[in-house]
């Protein structure tokens, strides 16, 4: 082995996509962007803000609003990526073949799913339960300030290496769950899979220590009084959903490391010779696949169980119930994964057990949507955009639910598994359920973050185009299902078909309308934020924690820690005529910025990177400065400080004086 | 009658909804799925409509009141009643867990009953709805082999082997066995029967029957790499006379499917053209599921009882220690 293949490895002039059209049109509009973005952040001089501010800091909520913009961003990606797809569907009939072919094509449904689920909702959802648990819960950051931060970057520099794959050497082509034998070496050499891999493995630790981060905070830093059974529900479906993380993600990272393995180390877990066996593969992913589906959810049920008591001036209808059907949903959504492959051979009695306690899962399920309903009943129910998307998620997501128990009866399944009924289904559910809810939460607690409203206008003209947009795209692909369409096909030859296609196409044609005004919207509501400005603290009438203090929150969110006495703990407050205290205050004792975080994720990505192009020597010296950087980090003595008791005093007067003067 | 402008547009819109759903539904009907050829398939799309019906019972309702509700509670309505501080109801309570629980257990009969009936490893006891299966008739044998990128089929009785087309006699009990040789696939004829996985080195099963002549599509159902979009073949039902001729067309096709001829098919290839053979190599399907029809490759069941019978050797070795 020479010296440049230990350098460089399998790296060379020909990973870039000089000879395709489409990704270095691409690559020129991102580079031309992205060095017009440095620019603008060289020109004003951010540079020492973003990273003194922002990268460096372990503020739960600044860090919270990072993985927000993350998931926006990423967005962006994955849904390129849909429209190419449904763009490619709708062409590709008889003659015509599309403009992408199937070696572009099947890494852009891969690229697709990976993105979507560990790069946007999973950071979405992620930011929100960083944002929102401490302040929910009266706490003034997470338990271990620290980890968060790394979190956020382990996760970050994940993405950065799907975003990599589109411009040096390529992304997977195996489906987003990447099943061996077609992931293994044999059938699959090139640099795709391991990009997957990576990525994936960088991203998950990520998401394992932030929810191991969560767990800890929310057991161990609720406010006096606050007991479990008096936790906001978001508090409560966000502890479920980290507990799920927890015992989840260690499956994703055994799996892979065993497929690594089989692709680096020439051992036989998942091939076909050498007493491999690929079902092991798709079993250990799906015990971890299918608690993800309830890790994106859960949380948003909890969203909605603040918006709709919030927007109909009325208690959570059932609050024990919902709670319990939590914990069930929790428990349950170990036990159904092998409904993801009824069609492998497993005998009927199996079968029909995993089918049986899918079921299950609808009714808890359906006790929340009743607990919506009757929290509504006899309300007075504002019509503001969080409660439209929460209208929109529980007439779309009864639907996606009912199509989710026709998948669990298995012979059903045997001619609806793979093929776009279940596209379907599962779009309705995500988006329905996942994306409405975090369009709901950005629209509920923007203002809390913010500072500033966002505009209704654009909220409802998004909402709109997303509602009817999702229903066009999504409604075609139920009636291809039955038709006996499979998944990711990128050519058909039965010309009939076409039409569902083009008005597929047409609703993810709105869908785009509705990102637009979406960003519309956030761009607007920047402009007028003066206008949109939330003094109060508390703009929609709310009824936990979060809403008690200002907007933003100072850093220390809370310049006295609250005191709970009741679930709808700021409701109580207002009711018993709390008086926000304006005197006596104390220096508080704060944790402090690191860069730690950024450089230790940083090399995890480098190592990763040489890793997936065999560059060895980049492979050691990236490892060792992991380790150093790891290692100086445990020296460093200097984690916290205090808050001056001044500099408190100037905050809590400051709004004190902007209470006065909005006389709220 | 000051909200009539408003709900006018309402009305019109759940109208529209209203044209577009049952447009869909009508779409649905004529599909493959609720109007299969084959027994068995046929029963999967009953299964179906069934268990919609069944769920619809709560979903519908579910709709209805979240509109009604949404509108009737809307703020601007000072007429209806406000209770801010009602949370609780244990009749309601109730209700909401017991009404879903019920229809789960119906549901949950259904598919213990059809999952046990309709498991595509239970060979047939019906041909159709008025039929049974009479005792002397023995299935049709059907080795299937998923290539990249094309369907390679084995009549062991018939002493043939075909690519990309397959052909059965209608009302004739068929039994499928399943595997791969690479990557994983799906088995899928939707006419027919619902789809089974095929995966190397192991065999699946799949009992079905044709009922009605006709050529119908077949495919894969599990994406398998470059060439899966053109994994596609063709099934035909045909009568007794009509099979007959089809093997008989077949066995005019001299070249023998031996081993050499198939590790040159198995050599990947998209857009595969129909072929027939009409000699096999009488070992070959077990050759390819134990994955030794390479010369020199050890098949994988000798493998396995070697080390079988190394292990028992060691236990037994180790229990005498």
């Amino acid at each position: 082995m020479s010296f440049s293949q230990l350098v460089f490895g399998r790296l060379s002039w020909d990973a870039l996509p000089l000879h395709v059209p489409i990704v270095l049109g691409t690559f020129v509009v991102v580079a031309v962007l992205g060095a017009a973005l440095l620019g603008a952040i060289t020109y004003y001089r951010l540079w020492g803000t973003l990273w003194h501010d922002w990268f460096t800091s372990i503020d739960h909520k600044k860090i919270g609003i990072m993985y927000m913009v993350l998931g926006l961003v990423m967005l962006l990606r994955g849904f390129a990526d849909a429209l190419m797809m449904r763009l490619q569907q709708a062409m590709s009939f008889g003659d015509n073949v599309g403009y992408l072919p199937p070696e572009h094509y099947d890494q852009i449904f891969t690229a697709h799913g990976v993105i979507m689920i560990f790069f946007v909702a999973m950071p979405l959802v992620t930011g929100l339960m960083n944002y929102l648990v401490p302040l929910q819960i009266g706490a003034r950051d997470v338990a271990f300030p620290f980890l968060n931060n790394f979190s956020f970057w382990m996760t970050t520099f994940g993405a950065m290496l799907v975003m990599a794959s589109l411009f040096i050497g390529e992304f997977a082509r195996t489906g987003w769950l990447a099943y061996p034998p077609l992931s293994g070496i044999d059938y699959s050499p090139d640099v795709g899979m391991d990009y997957y891999i990576w990525a994936l493995q960088i991203a998950g630790v990520g998401t394992l220590l932030s929810g191991v981060n969560l767990v800890v905070t929310i057991v161990k830093m609720r406010a006096p009084g606050m007991s479990l059974m008096k936790m906001p529900v978001f508090t409560w479906t966000a502890l479920c959903t980290n507990v799920l993380i927890v015992a989840a993600f260690p499956v994703l990272t055994a799996v892979l490391a065993l497929l690594s393995l089989d692709r680096y180390a020439g051992t036989h877990f998942f091939t076909n010779d050498g007493g491999g066996n690929a079902m092991m593969y798709i079993n250990l992913i799906w015990i971890w696949g299918h608690p993800e589906v309830y890790i994106l959810i859960l949380p948003l049920f909890g969203a909605f169980s603040e918006i709709v008591p919030t927007f109909t001036g009325k208690r959570l209808f059932g609050y024990t119930s919902m709670v319990y059907a939590t914990i069930v949903i929790t428990i349950l959504s170990y036990l159904v994964w092998l409904h993801h492959f009824f069609t492998m051979g497993s005998g009927a009695s199996v079968n029909s057990f995993f089918g049986i306690t899918t079921m299950i899962i609808s009714i808890p399920t359906g006790a929340k949507i009743f607990n919506w309903l009757f929290t509504m009943y006899r309300g007075r129910i504002r019509f503001e955009v969080p409660m439209l998307w929460t209208l929109g998620f529980m007439t779309t997501f009864v639907i996606g639910g009912m199509t989710g128990v026709m998948l669990a009866v298995p012979p059903a399944d045997f001619v609806l598994h793979n093929s776009l009924f279940l596209i379907a289904h599962f779009h309705n559910v995500i988006i329905g359920g996942v994306l409405f809810g975090l369009f709901a939460a950005i629209n509920y607690w923007a203002p809390k973050a913010l500072g500033f409203r966002l505009d209704p206008f654009w909220g409802k003209c998004s909402f709109w185009f997303w509602l009817v947009g999702f229903v066009l795209a999504f409604a075609p692909l139920y009636v291809l299902g039955f038709m006996g369409v499979t998944r990711r096909l990128s050519h058909f030859d039965d010309p009939s078909l076409q039409i569902w296609f083009v008005i597929a196409l047409v609703g993810a044609v709105l869908i785009l309308c509705g990102i637009v005004c979406m960003l519309i919207q956030f761009y607007v509501s920047w402009r007028k934020r003066d206008e949109l400005r939330d003094v109060s603290g508390d703009p929609w009438d709310g009824r936990t924690l979060e809403w008690s203090t200002s907007s933003p929150p100072p850093d220390y969110n809370f310049a006295f820690t609250p005191r709970v006495h009741d679930t709808d703990a700021w409701y109580d407050m207002k009711r018993r005529g709390y008086e926000r205290p304006t005197t006596g205050f104390a220096a508080i004792h704060m944790p402090k910025n690191t860069g730690a975080g950024f450089i230790i994720a940083a090399l995890c990505a480098l190592c990763g990177f040489a890793l997936i192009w065999h560059m060895w020597l980049v492979v050691g010296v990236s490892f060792a400065a992991m380790l150093v950087a790891v290692i100086v980090h445990t020296f460093n003595y200097r984690r916290d400080f205090h808050i001056p008791a001044e500099d408190v005093v100037r905050t809590e007067d400051a709004r004190t004086q902007a209470l006065a003067a909005a006389h709220v | 009658m000051r909200t009539a402008p408003t709900r006018m547009p309402l009305f019109r819109f759940l109208r529209r909804a209203a044209v577009f759903v049952s447009a869909l539904m009508l779409a649905g009907c004529g599909t493959v799925v609720f109007n299969a050829s084959g027994d068995i398939a046929r029963q999967q799309g009953s299964l179906i409509v069934h268990s919609t019906l069944l769920m619809l019972l709560i979903i519908v309702p579910v709709l209805a009141l979240t509109g009604l509700v949404a509108w009737r509670y809307r703020q601007s309505n000072r007429a209806a009643t406000y209770t801010p501080e009602w949370d609780h109801s244990t009749q309601l309570e109730l209700v909401i867990w017991m009404v879903p629980l019920l229809i789960i257990i119906a549901l949950g009969a259904i598919t213990w009953i059809s999952t046990h009936t309709l498991d595509p490893y239970r060979p047939l006891d019906r041909i159709d709805r008025g039929r049974a299966v009479a005792s002397d008739v023995k299935p049709l044998v059907v080795d299937v082999v998923a290539l990249d990128w094309k369907w390679l089929f084995i009549y062991p009785e018939q002493g043939i082997a075909t690519v990309n087309e397959a052909a059965a006699p209608v009302d004739r009990p068929i039994r499928f066995n399943i595997t791969a040789s690479s990557v994983m696939n799906s088995f899928f004829i939707p006419a027919v029967a619902g789809q089974v996985y095929a995966m190397p080195g192991m065999q699946t099963q799949l009992h079905a029957v044709v009922n009605k002549a006709g050529t119908y599509e077949g495919f894969s159902a599990n994406y398998s790499g470059a060439g899966f979009s053109h994994m596609r073949f063709a099934f035909r039902g045909v009568d007794e006379a009509g099979f007959e001729q089809w093997v008989a067309q077949a066995r005019a096709h001299p070249a023998p499917l031996d081993r050499p001829a198939y590790l040159q098919l198995e050599i990947p290839s998209e857009k595969a053209p129909v072929a027939f053979y009409g000699q096999i190599d009488a070992g070959l399907f077990d050759a390819i599921l134990n994955r030794c029809v390479a010369p020199g490759t050890t098949c994988m069941n000798q493998t396995m009882m070697h080390d079988m019978h190394a292990n028992g050797a060691a236990a037994h070795h180790h229990a005498t220690e």
